[in-house]
């Protein structure tokens, strides 16, 4: 087959998935909660309650498309597209087979990080742009809790680098084929998972959203498809996070008798039942609370697994 | 006249001399004394301060319309009627005070310098009857808008909407109202700019979901910590107490149940004990057991709802549906006995509307086993958890003396250090027949205060499995003429009693004029009935005080210095229902 159209094609077929899987998380992660919670959730309409996600997209679809008189109108409409463009297009580094990826590029994990730091522009403006106090308070908690997890998100990734001596992330899942590197990574899978709580602003990161407190935060004034962008935006996250924690620690889509995709996928539904597991049971931390756990204990944490696997490899390196 | 009675009056009598003070005897045996408005200042001061074993709460702070009123022997004569109700902890001993305003004159000193309490009870007297407080910083409207008319206990004040001209909501009306709902800091003694930095003014409520229900929270902002709020409340106000006023004895019980709405039959209970005080009714054991049984049944389910949304706030999604789940399983029983699961209004003057159903017993019994189980599972779940324990411990803090200024009780009190429980201080309807315990914090934080109300959930089913052990044989109310619906048995027999049974039922029983206050130990503190009757087929007055009230007034002194999470951690701690506050 003609490589560019295959390339078009993959795109496609990824874009066509992300978006079902995103909409179907939100029937996936209120039936889990519902189960964990002894209560049934959405279970009326069509088998087992699926037709839910389409009555949901029909009803966000059909909703009026308003604009609050006092919002700044141009950033507030962009700021939800933000961050779906933002994860989806992190999504083109990942591989879900061998030689199933958009793009298998060489600085695969730096973009992923690029990528996934882009959707703090979607919070901050949203936040901004609604010109309401809610909203404000939102993205600022948002803005310094994203900026201050990012910095040991990637530090904690860093392990695996030096382990396998590439960003690439194909290179990376081949390097597991001995070893997952979630044991002799285990710290950098601790802290990468934490920091992508905080990353999709999840319970029990959802302080920029906090509904006890903000209302619902950075996106207080969004309504109709705008705010399911947002809602979207987060479950796509949810995906990437769970992808990328498969394909760094978990052997991406290594595995026996089974086909690699399938492998792959497993493993990220897996995580993705997780997060929404972790959502059920954990309380949300203050503010403070959060950037001191922040800066205190996820930084060194990192810091020292850095130092650490560094050390080893160098060691080993010159026992060679 | 009772020993306690004397002592105070001789006390009073020293402090003002016999001129200026005449005690009234009462139903409730409160001693109760009519002091000048000139000399009430110098009264409440001595007992508050200088008294031995003083009187530091000011439990209750009200006034009563006395221009309708025909029954009022050995009372000077009055328009309006301030009543000031103080409390001693030492004493275990209340005392009431009455300033009569006479015409013309409307006005009383403020003691809100005295209580800092005082400050919302004086504003909601003034809101209410009209009557002035010299020297109140901020006597505006409370309870009602701010651009209602006229004053609604008041007895010349419309009580029903078709006595009051069309209500229309023009669109001029409706800018002007929101303009009156703007919020102004200055009014509230706020300002807007300290040194070089500006506060930032968030509008928390009345619609928010941290807030429970209709109240509504200024918070003046420096970055994350809160200067300072200012709560505006009565957006639930739905007049409770001017109802009272026109339902008879018997149907006005219903309407006490939605008072403190998760409290159920707790309502019912201070009401009834006051009414059955005014009529002299002796309620036979069972009933009074019956009554506990539902009323621990009830501190169960409304303590449930505390600490479900109290984790719900800290973010905690999960325990609320567990604990609604265990409510409903109350709520079975609740429903088997009494046919409605929230608002039973189940209690009757002289008793309880039936009997016990067949198999209540089995039902109780299975609940017993089934709740100590899963408040085990919580205490790991929540209480245990270390986010929880970091986002409660050490928020909020009050001490013993403060809770007592601000007229804190329940758990409130308890949670800061104080035993005090009126069923175990001041046993009503057949408690001092229980053993339990009075469960206490010591920091009285947000985390003691979760801790007490859990603790008392399973006093409380100690309670009932007593209950459940020794329910006595007998009828289920009193064989007392004023008992509602009068007892049937022998109307067929003999006119007499027919013709009681008929006035009862279609009037309503007619109670002896008199006044008395009860108070019970609710779900959320201590909850007040006073009750005047002129010798009508309705009170003439229906005073409630409720726990919620002086709770919320001590906010903004709690979360001062905190920060906005913190604030939602308070109020999710206090355990208050925005119905209990505004009535």
């Amino acid at each position: 087959m003609n490589p560019i159209l295959f390339h078009l094609l993959t795109i496609v077929i990824l874009l066509a998935a992300l978006l079902t899987v995103a909409s179907m998380l939100i029937w996936g992660e209120r039936r889990l909660l519902a189960l964990w919670q002894d209560r049934y959730g959405p279970n009326r309409v069509g088998p087992l309650g699926l037709g839910q996600v389409v009555a949901d997209i029909v009803k966000i679809l059909a909703k009026e498309d308003w604009i609050p008189p006092f919002a700044d109108k141009a950033v507030f409409q962009i700021a939800p597209g933000v961050i779906l463009v933002a994860t989806m297009t992190a999504f083109a580094v990942v591989p879900f087979a061998p030689g199933l990826a958009v793009a298998d590029v060489n600085v695969g994990l730096l973009f992923f990080l690029a990528m996934s730091s882009m959707s703090v522009y979607s919070v901050a403006l949203a936040g901004w742009s609604s010109n309401d106090k809610y909203s404000l308070l939102g993205s600022m908690r948002a803005i310094s809790q994203m900026v201050s997890y990012e910095v040991f998100m990637g530090l904690s990734l860093m392990g695996v680098v030096i382990q396998v001596g590439s960003f690439r992330l194909g290179d990376i899942v081949l390097a597991q084929q001995r070893l997952w590197f979630a044991l002799p990574q285990f710290l950098g899978l601790v802290v990468f998972f934490i920091a992508g709580l905080a990353e999709t602003r999840r319970i029990p990161y959802d302080l920029p959203e906090a509904e006890n407190e903000l209302v619902a935060g950075y996106h207080t004034e969004y309504s109709g498809m705008k705010f399911a962008s947002f809602f979207l935006g987060e479950y796509v996250g949810v995906t990437l996070f769970s992808s990328l924690v498969t394909t760094l620690f978990l052997g991406g889509w290594l595995g026996p008798v089974l086909p690699p995709l399938v492998w792959f996928i497993l493993k990220t539904v897996l995580l993705v039942c997780l997060f929404i597991l972790v959502r059920g049971s954990l309380p949300r931390p203050r503010y403070d609370q959060l950037m001191a756990m922040g800066w205190k204990i996820m930084l060194p944490l990192s810091l020292a697994n850095l130092l650490v696997t560094g050390a080893i490899v160098l060691a080993r390196e010159g026992a060679r | 006249m009772t020993e306690q009675t004397q002592t105070v009056q001789d006390e009073l009598q020293d402090l003002l001399g016999a001129d200026d003070l005449v005690p009234q005897p009462t139903m409730d045996g409160l001693p109760t004394f009519w002091v000048p408005a000139g000399r009430i200042r110098e009264a409440l001061q001595y007992l508050k301060c200088r008294a031995p074993k003083p009187y530091r709460m000011l439990y209750d702070l009200t006034a009563i319309d006395e221009r309708e009123r025909r029954v009022r022997k050995d009372q000077p004569s009055s328009e309006f009627t301030v009543v000031y109700h103080l409390l001693s902890l030492e004493r275990n001993e209340d005392v009431r005070l009455k300033v009569p305003l006479r015409a013309g004159q409307s006005s009383v000193p403020t003691i809100t310098d005295l209580w800092p309490a005082a400050d919302w009870y004086e504003r909601e007297t003034w809101d209410m009857f009209g009557v002035t407080f010299a020297g109140h910083p901020r006597l505006r409207r409370i309870l009602m808008p701010p651009w209602w008319q006229g004053h609604p206990l008041r007895k010349d004040h419309p009580a029903r909407a078709t006595e009051m001209p069309p209500f229309e909501m023009s669109e001029e009306r409706q800018w002007e109202w929101q303009e009156m709902m703007r919020f102004d800091p200055g009014q509230w003694g706020l300002k807007e700019q300290e040194g070089e930095f500006e506060s930032m003014f968030i509008n928390i409520g009345p619609h928010h979901p941290g807030t429970h229900g209709l109240l509504r929270i200024i918070l003046q902002l420096r970055g994350q910590e809160i200067v300072d709020a200012v709560c505006d409340i009565g957006y639930h106000h739905r007049g409770a107490e001017k109802m009272g006023e026109r339902q008879s004895w018997h149907t006005y019980i219903p309407y006490t149940d939605r008072v403190d709405y998760l409290g159920g039959v707790l309502n019912n209970f201070p009401y009834v004990l006051a009414v059955e005080k005014l009529a002299g009714i002796d309620v036979p054991d069972r009933a009074k057991v019956i009554r506990i049984l539902l009323a621990e049944l009830f501190r169960i389910i409304s303590h449930l709802v505390f600490y479900g949304t109290l984790a719900q706030d800290l973010g905690q999604m999960s325990p609320v549906f567990y604990m609604f789940n265990d409510r409903e399983r109350a709520f079975d029983i609740v429903e088997a006995i009494t046919g409605a699961r929230m608002h039973p209004g189940w209690f009757r003057i002289g008793g309880v509307a039936q009997d016990l159903p067949a198999g209540w017993d089995s039902l109780v019994r299975e609940f017993l086993r089934y709740l100590p189980r899963k408040l085990k599972e919580y205490d790991r779940m929540v209480l245990g958890n270390r986010t929880f324990k970091r986002r409660t411990q050490g928020i909020g803090a009050i001490s013993v003396e403060e809770a007592i200024e601000w007229g804190a009780t329940g758990p409130m009190l308890r949670a800061a250090g104080l035993e005090w429980d009126f069923r175990k201080k001041r046993p009503y309807g057949g408690y001092e027949q229980f053993s339990f315990d009075i469960p206490t914090g010591t920091r009285g934080d947000s985390y003691d205060r979760a801790i007490v109300h859990i603790e008392e959930m399973r006093q409380s089913l100690r309670i009932i499995e007593q209950c459940l052990e020794n329910m006595p044989a007998g009828p289920y109310k009193a064989n007392h003429p004023l008992a509602t619906p009068p007892p049937k048995e022998r109307t067929m027999q003999d006119i007499e009693t027919l013709i009681t049974h008929f006035l009862g039922v279609s009037w309503g029983p007619v109670i002896p004029a008199g006044e008395a206050a009860v108070g019970v130990e609710g779900s959320k503190g201590n909850n007040t009935y006073y009750l005047i009757s002129d010798g009508g087929t309705m009170s003439y007055r229906t005073r409630i005080r409720t726990p919620s009230f002086p709770h919320i007034q001590m906010l903004p002194m709690m979360c001062r210095r905190l920060q906005v999470p913190d604030l939602i951690a308070i109020l999710g701690s206090i355990d208050y229902v925005l119905a209990d506050v505004d009535r």
